[in-house]
């Protein structure tokens, strides 16, 4: 990892009721990161996530209640633009991302200057641990999102992202409330944001299942998919109709 | 309308005028013990003084069922406004509840702010 002033990166973990994996991803981190500031947001667990992401070495940014995963990772990042700092990277708490990746994308998002990078399972066809049905939801997702951004996207649903500054700004004021990764690239689009995929491998969760239930998978496209309209209707100029320059 | 048809629809309109009495009861009895606050009462109150003054005035019913190109069928025209009263007042809260909902998002994560804070304090402030 390159050397990084303190107040620089922030990585952010999202966590709920991950008493099980949470301690052992924060330990990578601090190896695969070391000095960099690790802030657990814990959506209101009812186990000891708190206590075990203290005791790894991490701050707990601690909800009242439970927000769900948007509202918990738009915490991290208000607080971070608060702090001033620079870059943000998400890294999930139930361990399915490998923290050895966070020096790649730290060092593309400040090198190339985009607003976002999205560690993707799909741009090297890395160690793909998915269901046969959410490779299902990815593919009509990409499919769905082609014409929006004007470009492709392999890995639409990735929770492993790193922001710059100018993104935080946007999405410490804007942010999807539920299932936010897929909305969140419409929200940088109307930005005109840019974005890069790089290639990582994902893990099996260390401990603790999903909590996308089938039903809950139904429910999960439709509100993606209003998500998007409603986003897509706030874009000023949508891709099809030219930059105009 | 005439014979039985009439005597239908003045029934209606009588369990109706029973309805919108009850419900501006209703609303206001809540109303004096405070469960409900007064902002979220007005929509209620001005649905059931809506349903009121229609139900007790059957020459309006009718010419709003004409307006409405309902010819002589005042029940559908009354199914009709009944049902768009609730759905005004619905939505209304939908909107109410959505606002409510983000308020309360922002003031779940400024008070885990806080209490970060007030946990590292002394050692924030370094990126700022």
């Amino acid at each position: 990892m390159v050397p990084t002033p303190a107040g620089t990166l922030m990585i952010i973990v999202p966590a709920y009721n991950e008493a099980g994996a949470v301690g052992a991803v924060v330990e990578s981190i601090h190896v695969e990161a070391p000095g960099i500031q690790v802030v657990v947001i814990d959506d209101c667990s009812s186990d000891s996530t708190i206590a075990v992401a203290e005791s790894a070495g991490a701050r707990v940014l601690p909800l009242p209640h439970h927000l769900g995963l948007g509202g918990c990772v738009q915490a991290g990042y208000k607080l971070a633009f608060e702090l001033g700092y620079q870059y943000v990277i998400r890294i999930d708490g139930d361990g399915q991302h490998d923290p050895v990746y966070i020096p790649r994308l730290y060092d593309v998002l400040r090198k190339t200057g985009v607003e976002m990078v999205i560690g993707s399972r799909f741009v090297d066809n890395n160690g793909n641990h998915t269901t046969f049905l959410r490779t299902l939801g990815i593919r009509f997702f990409r499919a769905v999102l082609r014409p929006i951004l004007g470009r492709g996207v392999l890995d639409p649903t990735s929770g492993f992202v790193g922001v710059n500054r100018k993104a935080l700004e946007v999405f410490s004021k804007s942010f999807p409330l539920e299932y936010p990764e897929i909305e969140a690239l419409v929200v940088l689009r109307r930005k005109d944001f840019r974005f890069i995929e790089v290639p990582c491998k994902m893990r099996k969760r260390i401990a603790g299942r999903s909590s996308l239930t089938s039903l809950k998978s139904v429910y999960y496209i439709v509100h993606v998919l209003l998500g998007v309209f409603v986003n897509l209707l706030k874009i000023d100029r949508p891709p099809w109709r030219g930059r105009g320059d | 309308m005439e014979g039985p048809g009439r005597l239908t629809v003045d029934r209606l309109l009588h369990i109706l005028t029973i309805s919108a009495v009850a419900l501006i009861a209703l609303t206001l009895g809540t109303l004096r013990r405070d469960h409900i606050r007064v902002e979220y009462s007005v929509s209620w109150l001005a649905g059931a003084v809506v349903l009121l003054g229609l139900s007790r005035s059957r020459g309006a019913l009718e010419e709003l069922s004409v307006i409405m190109g309902l010819g002589s069928s005042p029940p559908l025209a009354l199914a009709l406004v009944v049902g768009g009263v609730f759905v005004i007042i619905f939505f209304r809260f939908t909107v109410i509840i959505s606002k409510l909902r983000d308020d309360n998002v922002a003031l779940a994560q400024r008070v885990a702010a806080l209490e970060y804070y007030r946990k590292n304090r002394g050692d924030e402030g370094a990126a700022t």
